[in-house]
């Protein structure tokens, strides 16, 4: 029982943790030259991680789909079945999932660094609100950026399985175009985008939580890092869950 | 004893914790503006955590700390806010942002909590950069800077917005003797030139004795000797002696 109640502590230490997050969000100063310093790291910085390894998983999921496709003789259906997958499930969670350990790791070993350092404590000797010039521009750059890097990487996958296709049959580009938007609708594409801001608001918030609040000096950095990692991985595969319920509740036409 | 409107700082009956660990026992002292104290002690006694309950990072679990007549002990942020602006704090590792210059850890403050103009600004942290004699190092990142400088880098931000009080936690640590000695002297030359009252936090007796109106001295959470060196030296508590004479 006493893990449970140190469970419950936990998720509401979390909990009221990022409702400071939004509620702080709304308050001026709007710390917007911090915000643009956080969105070149998580956006620009992670860039190149989204991109390649979206290409090559479309490239390795086109060759995979191809060798069970030719069996029932419908590779035709290989850019149909690469679009609709990348765009609604594959890109949004790989490209979370990607973040998280890129991005969530950093924002927790910098912080819990900040803390051991006093840097925080410096930070609120100068009258500064620490958590607003700190956590929330962190967490509103996940929000913003994820969206975007997740497209990056849905394009990506893309062009991957696209070259993958080519080199096998010749495909034209615009025949794979067209064939892989055949299929997808906007709201195909546009409410599993929009889900990676709830994945991005997971990333900041939770690893902001460990390396902010950390209180065990330089063994809490590690320690922050590594539970940035895998808390927010783990909250991001069970929201998805929870998402897709919710997309297919308000986008009926896209459960298929 | 200060008369009133002069006090800068002041400790009355506080108590501080740490689960079982007593930090803090029933602790009262004051300080007055344009008076140096040095606080003394083996490691673990508390100093540090006296220095962080005068800026209000942390609070004590009973009684009262004035500074310059607001008590800070459960004031709310906005207040105290106003009451941070009247004071600076050297941290014991400087805690320079590692991510902003010399420059920009200075400007910080200044661009936030001031309405000076962009050029007023340059000035403001040009001169205090010459005081502490890092005058052309203002585009260096704090990784590039040697442990002395960014001792002198941290007390050129703590004094970057003219605090009436300026607290420095080992500001003389891990230096050499020749560096110690002249950051002894820029606390004293701003003591003398500006009348800032300094709580310095110091296993130094030699700087205490050069930067030092009043000692205070604590041994297991509680403040066993306060008045001047002489008098500490001469104190009946033998571990505020030794700390003094040895």
């Amino acid at each position: 029982m006493r893990w449970l109640s140190r469970l419950f502590e936990f998720v509401g230490k979390i909990g009221l943790f990022s409702l400071r997050v939004l509620i702080d969000w709304l308050k001026p100063p709007l710390e917007f030259a911090q915000f643009s310093r956080q969105l070149a790291e998580v956006g620009n910085k992670s860039l190149a991680l989204v991109v390649v390894s979206g290409f090559a998983l479309g490239a390795v999921m086109t060759l995979h789909t191809r060798s069970t496709l030719v069996t029932f003789g419908a590779t035709a259906m290989i850019p149909a079945v690469q679009a609709v997958s990348f765009f609604v499930e594959i890109g949004p969670l790989v490209a979370g999932l990607l973040l998280a350990g890129r991005v969530g790791s950093g924002i927790g070993a910098v912080l819990a660094n900040m803390r051991a350092s006093e840097q925080i404590d410096a930070i609120e000797s100068l009258s500064i609100d620490s958590f607003k010039f700190l956590v929330v521009p962190r967490v509103l750059a996940c929000v913003i950026a994820l969206p975007f890097l997740t497209l990056f990487m849905d394009f990506a996958g893309l062009l991957g399985g696209f070259l993958s296709e080519e080199l096998s049959s010749h495909i034209a580009p615009a025949l794979y175009l067209n064939r892989a938007f055949d299929y997808l609708q906007w709201s195909n594409f546009i409410a599993p985008t929009l889900k990676t801001a709830v994945f991005g608001f997971i990333i900041g918030s939770v690893s902001s939580y460990f390396g902010y609040t950390t209180d065990k000096g330089a063994q809490g950095v590690g320690e922050a890092a590594t539970n940035s990692v895998v808390v927010s991985s783990l909250l991001i595969i069970v929201a998805d869950v929870l998402l897709i319920k919710c997309i297919f509740f308000l986008f009926p036409d896209t459960a298929i | 004893m200060i008369t009133n409107h002069s006090v800068a700082v002041e400790f009355k009956r506080v108590m501080k914790s740490f689960g079982t660990k007593h930090v803090l026992s029933d602790v009262s002292f004051q300080i007055g503006h344009g008076q140096a104290l040095c606080l003394l002690g083996r490691s673990g006694t508390g100093k540090s955590v006296t220095l962080k309950m005068i800026m209000a990072l942390m609070r004590p679990d009973s009684g009262e700390v004035w500074v310059d007549q607001d008590n800070v002990v459960g004031m709310g942020e906005h207040r105290l806010s106003l009451v941070r602006k009247k004071l600076g704090y050297l941290f014991q590792d400087a805690a320079l942002f590692d991510s902003l210059t010399l420059y920009e850890n200075l400007a910080l403050p200044l661009s936030r909590l001031t309405k000076k103009t962009k050029d007023e600004i340059d000035d403001v942290i040009q001169r205090v950069l010459d005081d502490v004699g890092l005058g052309t190092e203002g585009a260096k990142y704090p990784a590039a800077l040697s442990g002395g400088m960014k001792k002198r880098a941290g007390l050129a931000r703590a004094l970057v917005l003219e605090p009436k009080i300026l607290l420095a936690d080992e500001p003389s640590s891990g230096l050499d003797r020749i560096t110690a000695s002249e950051i002894d002297e820029l606390l004293t030359r701003r003591k003398t030139e500006h009348g800032t009252a300094l709580i310095i936090v110091t296993h130094d007796v030699h700087g205490a004795r050069r930067v030092a109106d009043k000692v205070a001295v604590l041994d297991k959470g509680n403040l066993v000797a306060f008045g001047s060196v002489e008098e500490v030296s001469q104190s009946d508590n033998d571990v505020a002696r030794r700390l003094i004479t040895e």
